[in-house]
Parts: C-alpha cells; structure tokens; sequence
C-alpha cells in the first residue's frame, strides 16, 4: 500500500491529487475525486467569489472527505476568493502564477494548507521558509500555463532543496508515472488530463473526444514570445496564435486574442476556435470512466509496477 | 563596497547582464528577469546582506534603486 506524508497531512488515502483546472474542475468531479480517496481541487481561475462559493457547497454536499481550491494569484477577484476560502475553511488550497506567501499567515490561522504550484528551486526554497506546508512541481509537459523545466529535471531539484513533501505534476498519466515520481523523491503525484476525461467531469464532450483522439505529439506551446507560454491542443487556435507570434504581434495583442477562449472551449465545445488547454499525456488517455476507476487504475498499476521492478532488479542486491 | 555596488555585482552576477548598463533607476523588467528570476535575485540579496525581505515588500522592489534604499533602510 504506497502511503505519503502527503496522505497524513491531509488526510486521504491515496497521494493523487486531481490538478485544479480553470472550467474543468467544478464541484461535481471534485467531490467524485475526493470521496474515491484522492484530492479533486476545484479550478477557480478568474472567477469571481460567488462562483467559488457555490462550487464549495456543491462538493460539501457530496462528500465530507477533504477537498481543495486551486487560487490563481494574478486573478482580479484574488483577494475576495481567499476570503471565501477563509470563510469556508477549505482544507487545502493550491495556487498558481505567482508567490502566495503573503496570505500563507491567515489560511495557517483557519488550518487550511497551502500547496504552491512551483517551477523553480528559488521559489520552492522561499515559500518553504514562508511556511506553506508541501508544493506541487510541475514541469513543463503539463497542459495550460507552463514553465520552463521538464518534470525529470525538475523534481528531484526541488526535493533535495527541501524539506517538506513535493508533489510531482506534469506529464503523469497512470500508475507507471506514480511509482517513477515516488522514484525522484515525490511523495504524490497530481494529474489534470486524465481527469478531463472522467465521466464525472462536466467539460463538453466534445472536448473529451478530442483528447481520445490525441496522439504523443498533439500538444503545442504558443505564447512563448509573450513570457506566459500555454501548451493546448493543436488546433485552428493554436495556429492562428503561432502566426500572429512569428509575424511579431506584441505581447499585450497575443494576451488579447487569448480572452474566453478557454471557456470557448471547455464549455461551449468549439474544438477549432477554442483553448484545449490539455498535457502532452493527451495522447495515453484511453476512455473515459468514472474518477474512482481512474484511482483504482493508478494505485493497482502502480503497486503491480512497484512488484515488477523488485522482482526484476530487487534480487541483484543479494 | 557600498550598497550600490554590491547590489549591482549581484544583479550583474543573477542575470548575467553588463555592469555598465546598471543605474539606479535600471529596472529588473528592462534587464528583461522574469518572476522567477526576480525570486532567485532577492534570495541572494538577502544572503549577501544577512536580512529577511518579507514577500510584501519584495513585491514593491522593481529597480536597483528600489532594492539599495530597502537594504540602506533596513540594514
């Protein structure tokens, strides 16, 4: 049975977390996730208080099992949103783009634990001194905003910088991805594209479809002249955006042209004109299931995994 | 080495830009740092001059200018 210092620290059974995606993770696949054991984070991206608020209802009335908000820092309604979350005393929050230390005092005072998304040694050994209680490196194959940094590199970097648990993101996809993640040192795992295509997961389906058709080299990264590079789904999208970068449209323009499309997308299911913001995993999703087949999938391939490779190599110690 | 020079010898040192194009109204987006190269940059701010740079107040240090006064201040 693989159990983490991140599953005491929370409290779940199983150290799989389900990233919080922006118009993806609502309420109904985050209460799915959580009550099969993992921990489905609840994607609140630009959306304001009210939203986030009726999403945390939804979950609570689903499931008493600890749950998440991820809080994206350059968000305009970031500071109402941690207030939600202060009022509701979400268990754990995860935040992206930017550096939370500054709100780490007041969600410690409430018991609520915050998990920085990283991608960078720097940060991670800063908002390990600020007191956040584990972090997320992500590496580079993830779907959505992105770093520079492949997750092999990245992970191992960052654990021997510190010294609270580091939860490995990018590129991890089944129960292979656990057990190399537990290899660098990772004491969990958090995956977003697979969970796209839980049953429970209330994006379009044509969008689902989509990432089922995906191949190893459907992803793309675009934005990168813009200093906030996005890899999606190729698409009309994509292509549009790459011509308009190498024909030198500024950055504030590229920016514009990205607005609503994720939400283009994810919930109207425009699979041409929208942001399929997905991993280079994309490609290794087989079908669609409910999040607690997902669960059940990872953690038996990855005991059967972990058995495979002591029965293959375990015995040369002797 | 006054707080200048020093801060300019880290600045030059974390982003691997020339000295001469460093005064004190030269600011970290023009030497073209990112968010994180701003983080490892008052990391070593902080080692170099044996102090802690709260995240508030590191949001506020956009120039070298901005980060010789807060080390002058509160040294």
């Amino acid at each position: 049975m693989i159990k983490t210092r991140i599953c005491e620290l929370i409290g779940i059974d199983y150290p799989i977390f389900q990233g919080g995606m922006a118009w993806v993770s609502t309420g109904e696949l985050v209460a799915a996730v959580s009550e099969s054991g993992g921990l489905g984070i609840i994607g609140s991206g630009q959306a304001p208080a009210d939203w986030l608020r009726e999403e945390i209802r939804k979950v609570k009335a689903i499931t008493n099992k600890p749950y998440g908000v991820n809080v994206m820092l350059m968000s305009p309604f970031v500071d109402e949103v941690m207030q939600v979350i202060l009022e509701e005393r979400v268990p754990v929050i995860t935040t992206g783009a930017g550096n939370p230390g500054k709100y780490v005092p007041k969600l410690k005072e409430v018991g609520t634990k915050v998990i920085p998304v990283v991608a960078s040694v720097a940060l991670a050994r800063r908002l390990e001194k600020a007191g956040v209680d584990a972090l997320i490196a992500e590496g580079m194959e993830s779907g959505g905003h992105i770093g520079e940094i492949g997750t092999l590199p990245l992970v191992p970097q960052v654990v021997d910088a510190v010294k609270i648990p580091v939860i490995a993101a990018g590129g991890i996809v089944d129960g292979r991805g656990l057990v190399a993640a537990l290899a660098l040192g990772a004491e969990g795992v958090q995956m977003g594209t697979r969970f796209m295509c839980a049953e429970e997961c209330t994006i379009s389906q044509l969008i689902k479809d989509r990432i089922l058709k995906a191949k190893d080299r459907s992803t793309v990264i675009t934005g990168r002249s813009t200093g906030h590079p996005v890899r999606c789904l190729d698409n009309r999208f994509t292509r549009e955006m790459d011509q308009h970068e190498r024909e030198g449209m500024l950055a504030a323009e590229l920016e514009k042209l990205g607005i609503g499309k994720l939400r283009l997308a994810m919930v109207d299911g425009d699979i041409e004109n929208g942001s399929i913001m997905a991993g280079q995993v994309a490609g290794a999703v087989r079908c669609i299931e409910p999040a607690a087949q997902i669960i059940q999938d990872i953690m038996q391939s990855a005991e059967q995994e972990y058995e495979r490779l002591v029965s293959r190599f375990g015995d040369r110690r002797a | 080495m006054g707080v200048f020079d020093k801060v300019k010898a880290i600045v030059v040192e974390q982003l691997g830009v020339d000295e001469a194009t460093i005064t004190p109204e030269t600011s970290f987006e023009e030497l073209n740092a990112d968010s994180l190269d701003i983080v490892e940059l008052i990391m070593a701010l902080e080692e170099a001059f044996d102090l802690d740079i709260p995240d508030e107040e590191a949001e506020k240090i956009r120039t070298v200018g901005d980060a010789v006064n807060y080390i002058t201040e509160n040294k």
